[in-house]
This record gives structure tokens, C-alpha cells and sequence, in this order.
């Protein structure tokens, strides 16, 4: 009997079984950023530990730093705090940032994949929920806390349990309209937000394999939104042209060597599975949410559903939108297109492609935020930045940014953001009563031109 | 080193919803430290106050819960952000137990290596047990850890408690870093021969 992709990963990093029955972990490669790492540091220097591996965790600075004000010291203190407190931390410990000194930083999801740090059959960690974003590689990546964010840095291991394995099969065609994140919402739509629990998704099918390494990663980023703490594909050509020569990646003879390594931890034809799921891709629109959780996740052709639970009822008491009707047309006040979900250069140019000699609603503020510092760079050599800005939009430094706003860039009172992130979840972009509805890039911008949730179709 | 826990007691605070995830837990503005001191005070923040500063009617701001200890509440609590902040607001608050439907797991994982202690049991023996504690506030309820037995007014429930979790609250080892940390030669030579 055959072997799945995760199945492999796990045996080739098992160090023993602990005393808890939990599995001793090895963590290849290791991501940090600013928010949930200073505690770790801090908890390390208590116990006299030192960090073991140094050359295998990687930092950046990406959810507190400004999209529009890089100047230092920071106008918020407490940030300029966190940002000298990971400066220090990495310096202290030798460990690699990417930073805003040398102009290297981003989102550390895209960072990792674009330095080429990421790659198949490796384990990655980081003290983040969206770090199955790497899986995208065919890597088992997943976010921890940060004592498990100090247990990696002093040990470069973790105790964790395995996970059970369910194949997602993603068939047929697509429709006009329809990109990477509506098929990762149309999932969680169909299996709820902790349908994914005790599981790691592996994605699969036709419409996967057709798909670009930034489509995967959008699909892989938002695995946990459906519960599973991990979400991967299998390694391909695709895959392995996309590391060839990034920075970071094995280079001559070591790239064969790792090649060999990488096409060995793909699943096996005949390997077993938990579960099996089949979607049939020409079933799904354009998506877009209408609640308080992922899950709350519609067709655009469809309507609002009646509330069946207090939860729903609750969300749409919220959201401030009838049960029965469509969503198309519920004004907007900001358009939101980045984070690690949907913030590279492919997402920038589908936005690009719509917005170009249009404009933006006075109604609406436009924030186009560059997943990362070469993200920015080559959406600016494409000209995007200019097409954005004609179009009205903000065009900003790189950061998580309105993700969820723990810098300045933040919804004020029950403003609604069509937004291209991850999570609608009350209070997420910056206030307690903001409203998040999450949409593809393309709807982003479709939003942002007619101030209201609309069909993109009809810009096709 | 940790203490061991045997047994829990306390008076519930009944946290009626689903999927109550971590940026209702603790909002991300309070993430923006550089320490997770004075996280207690902010738990549940923007449930518990209108933004205008009032507070609401969560059961935290209900005088009748006053000194808590264990949070009852329904499915997939704590779905959302890896932010070890959430458990740390809770546990800062005066938690340390939370009984659920069930528990998104890497909030799970980070309230175990604080010895946060999460336990499961169906819907409705949880409703059961809500309707209890809202109808009598000062209910006394407690966990027997090695027989995964919560009892709640004479009334005793088997509720799961997962073996990795239940030993190591047993033995004091559910702060992890000890016993990783004791394996360093096994993983210097295992780091040797991995393929990257």
C-alpha cells in the first residue's frame, strides 16, 4: 500500500515517540515575525537557553509595520518597540531578517516562497495560522504559539500529533470569474469553518494541477478558515520551476540532489486517505460572504440563506443584510486588495486587468497593498501601480496591513470593507463594529469601481 | 518546574455561542506588545463593551459570575489566528478550565502548554449544563482529571480529556520544552541526515 505525500513528511521528521504519546517533531525550516516571537525570545533568555539551529529560522516584520509612513522611529511607539525588539532578537541570536533595512521584508508568507526557502517535504512552522500557505510547495507547514514558537527556537522541534489526511479533489472547468479563492470559500462553504479539524488537506485534481503557484498558495493559505491546521499539493514541474534560482534555493549538483528528494515525498498512486472529497469546479461562481465566519459563503448568484442558527441570526444583525436577498449591491466603503490570501503579483495584475482606465467610487477608499517588498517592485515594473492609482486606489508599502489592522490602516465605526483577506470575523479589520466581506481580487475591484458588491462577470 | 494537576473546582461562566474565535477572544489592536502582561484585562474586550465604552450583557460583565473559573461554551471555540495571546488572556482572566463542543486545535495545543486544560462534551449535556448555571450561578463544579469526570451539582459526566493531554497535567510535563529539550544528541544527529 502506497504512501501520501504527508504520510512521508511526517516518518522522514520524526525524531520519537515522547512521554505523552505525542510525536517528537523536527521542524525544517522555521519563520518568524514580529507579534508572536518577542515573548519567545523572552521565555528563552529566562531559561539561559541559546537557539539551537539559528540557520533555520527566518524573520520578517509584517503585521504592525506602516503601509504609509516608513519613517523610523514609527509614529505608534509600541510598534517601533516591537519592530527594534525583532532587530535585536534576530541579531542577538544570528538568525536571518528579512528587513526593513535592506529593503527584504513582506508578509512572511510570501516572503518564505519567493526567497526560496520554501520547498517540497520540508516541515515548516511559524507562530502564524496562515503558514499552510507553504504547503502550496508540498511542504506540511502550520502555524503554532508561541511557546511552541520558543520550543522550536531552543530544540528545533515540537510535540505534536499527527493529523488524519483528507484528499480534496478539485475537477472540471472553471467559469469566467472564478480564481483560487472562491474554490477554497466554496469549500469551507460546503464543509464549515471546523469541518477541516484533526486534518491536513491535501488538494488535488485537474483544476489544481492547471493552477499557478500563487493560485495553490491562495488555496492552501485559507485551509485553516475551514479547520484544518494544514493544507498541501503535490509537487510538480510547476513547483520546481518556481524555486529553480530564487535566492535561497539548492543550486547545481544540490539542486539535483534535492530534486531527487522532493519527487520522493509526492503521494504514491495507490496511497491511502481518511476521507475523499470530490468537487466538480464548473459548480462554483464567483463567491462572495455575507456573515461573521468563512463559512457564511455564498455564489453571488445566490441569496442571502435564512438564519438557522443564533450564530446567523447574529451575523446578519451585524453585517446588516436581509436573509433572501443578494448581496449584489451592498455598498462598500473600502476596498482591500492584499495580505498573504491574495496579496502577489498575480493577484495585482487580475485587479490591474479590471481596474485599468476605470475609476473608483468617491465613496470608496482603494488600499492596494504589495504582499511584499518584490511583489511592489514588480507590480511597479508592469506598470500595475500606475493603473491602480489612476483607477484612485492607494498604492502602499507592503505589509498585512488591513488583514487585520494592528497598524493604522483600520475601518473606522461599521464601515464595510470588500476586502481580498482572509477572515470576516467581527471587529477583524480594525473596529468593533467594521464589517468584512471577502471576495477574489477581481470582485475587490469590482466593488471598489461601483462602491457595491457586483458581478464581475460582466467586466469579463 | 510545573505543578501537577489533579483536579480543578470553580464556578462556571456560561459562554453561550459557536465558533468564538480569537479575534473575539482578544482583539489584534492588544497583540501589539511586546509581552502578554495585562491580557487578562482585555479578554473578550469588544464583547464586553459597546464602542462607545458601555458594557454589554456578556456573562463576564454579569455580577452573578463573578469569580469564575471555568468557561462553558459550545462548538469550535477559538478557531481562527495561532495567537498564544487568546489562551493567555483567558488563563490571565482567572481560567483554567474551558468545557466546548469541541476546540480549534492550535488553540487547543497552545492552552495545553499552559495548562489551560480544554475538555469536550456533547451538545447537550453542555446545554444541560448551561441551563444549570445560569438558572443557579454558584453551582460548584469540579474536574477529576485522572478519572475525566467533570461533576457539576451531584450530577457526574464523562467528559474526553486526551490521554497526551491528561498524562502530562498528571505528571507536571505539559509545559513541553523540558523533555524536547532532553533529546538534543538524538536530534543533532537526525539534523545531520536530513536531506536539506
Amino acid at each position: 500500500m502506497g504512501k501520501n505525500l504527508f504520510q512521508k513528511v511526517w516518518e522522514r521528521h520524526t525524531i520519537k515517540k515522547l512521554s505523552n504519546g505525542q510525536t517528537q517533531l523536527f521542524i525544517g525550516l522555521h519563520l518568524l515575525h514580529e507579534v508572536t516571537s518577542p515573548q519567545a525570545f523572552s521565555m528563552l533568555r529566562e531559561l539561559g537557553l541559546k537557539v539551537a539551529y539559528p540557520e533555520r529560522s527566518f524573520a520578517t516584520h509584517d503585521h504592525i509595520i506602516p503601509t504609509d509612513n516608513l519613517t523610523r522611529p514609527f509614529a505608534d511607539n509600541i510598534a517601533e518597540e516591537m519592530m527594534q525588539a525583532i532587530e535585536k532578537n534576530t541579531s542577538d541570536f544570528g538568525i536571518k531578517l528579512f528587513g526593513i533595512k535592506d529593503n527584504s521584508y513582506g508578509v512572511i508568507h510570501i516572503v518564505g516562497p519567493e526567497e526560496g526557502l520554501t520547498q517540497p517535504g520540508m516541515t515548516i512552522a511559524c507562530g502564524d495560522s496562515h503558514t499552510a500557505t507553504h504547503g502550496a510547495f508540498g511542504a506540511i507547514a502550520f502555524g503554532v504559539g508561541t511557546s511552541q514558537v520558543r520550543d522550536i527556537l531552543a530544540t528545533q522541534t515540537i510535540s505534536i500529533n499527527p493529523f488524519k489526511v483528507r484528499r480534496i479533489n478539485f475537477n472540471g472547468k472553471l467559469n469566467k470569474g472564478v480564481y483560487a479563492k472562491d474554490l477554497i470559500l466554496f469549500l469551507i462553504s460546503k464543509l464549515g469553518v471546523n469541518g477541516g479539524l484533526g486534518y491536513a488537506y491535501e488538494f488535488a485534481g485537474n483544476a489544481i494541477d492547471e493552477m499557478s503557484m500563487e493560485g495553490r498558495m491562495t488555496i492552501c493559505n485559507m485551509a485553516i478558515e475551514g479547520g484544518a491546521r494544514v493544507g498541501y499539493m503535490n509537487p510538480d514541474e510547476k513547483t520546481f520551476a518556481y524555486i529553480k534560482d530564487k535566492p535561497y534555493a539548492p543550486k547545481g549538483a544540490d539542486y539535483d540532489k534535492a530534486l531527487t528528494y522532493w519527487k520522493s515525498i509526492a503521494s504514491d498512486s495507490d496511497a491511502q486517505y481518511d476521507d475523499i472529497i470530490d468537487i466538480d469546479v464548473s459548480t462554483i461562481e464567483p463567491m462572495t460572504t455575507w456573515g461573521i465566519t468563512p463559512e457564511m459563503a455564498i455564489n453571488i448568484d445566490e441569496n442571502v440563506p435564512q438564519p438557522t442558527t443564533p450564530l446567523m441570526q447574529e451575523a446578519l444583525d451585524y453585517i446588516k443584510v436581509d436573509a433572501g436577498k443578494s448581496m449584489i449591491g451592498f455598498p462598500i466603503h473600502v476596498a482591500f486588495i492584499g495580505s498573504c490570501t491574495n496579496g502577489r503579483i498575480e493577484d495585482f495584475r487580475l485587479a490591474a486587468s479590471i481596474l485599468k482606465g476605470k475609476k473608483i467610487s468617491p465613496n470608496v477608499q482603494g488600499l492596494a497593498v504589495p504582499g511584499s517588498v518584490i511583489v511592489k517592485k514588480q507590480a511597479e515594473d508592469e506598470g500595475l501601480d500606475k493603473i491602480f492609482k489612476d483607477a484612485g486606489f492607494e498604492w502602499r508599502e507592503p505589509g498585512c496591513s488591513m488583514c487585520l489592522a494592528m497598524n493604522s490602516d483600520r475601518l473606522v465605526g461599521d464601515q464595510v470593507a470588500a476586502s481580498s483577506s482572509n477572515r470576516n470575523f467581527k471587529g477583524r479589520q480594525g473596529s468593533s463594529t467594521g464589517r468584512t466581506i471577502l471576495l477574489n481580487p477581481a470582485m475587490v475591484a469590482v466593488a471598489a469601481i461601483e462602491g457595491k458588491i457586483a458581478d464581475v462577470r460582466k467586466y469579463l | 518546574m510545573l505543578t501537577v494537576i489533579k483536579e480543578i473546582k470553580g464556578k462556571g461562566l456560561p459562554l453561550r455561542g459557536d465558533d468564538i474565535d480569537t479575534d473575539r477572544i482578544i482583539p489584534a489592536r492588544f497583540l501589539i506588545s511586546t509581552t502578554f502582561e495585562g491580557l487578562g484585562d482585555s479578554a473578550f474586550c469588544d464583547e464586553r463593551f459597546s464602542p462607545d465604552g458601555t458594557p454589554t450583557n456578556h456573562p463576564m460583565n454579569d455580577k452573578k459570575f463573578n469569580g469564575s473559573t471555568i468557561i462553558i461554551t459550545n462548538n469550535n471555540f477559538g478557531c481562527g489566528s495561532s495567537r498564544e495571546h487568546a489562551p493567555q488572556a483567558i488563563k490571565r482572566a482567572g481560567y483554567n478550565l474551558i468545557l466546548a463542543e469541541s476546540f480549534a486545535e492550535i488553540f487547543y495545543g497552545n492552552s495545553s502548554v499552559l495548562g489551560l486544560v480544554c475538555i469536550t462534551l456533547d451538545k447537550n449535556n453542555i446545554e444541560t449544563i448551561l441551563k444549570s448555571i445560569e438558572t443557579n450561578p454558584d453551582t460548584e463544579i469540579s474536574m477529576d482529571i485522572e478519572k475525566s469526570e467533570l461533576s457539576v451539582a451531584g450530577t457526574v459526566y464523562k467528559v474526553e480529556l486526551k490521554d497526551a493531554l491528561k498524562s502530562s497535567l498528571l505528571n507536571g510535563s505539559y509545559d513541553t520544552i523540558a523533555e524536547l529539550a532532553s533529546n538534543k544528541d538524538e536530534v543533532k544527529t537526525f539534523e545531520k541526515n536530513l536531506p536539506y
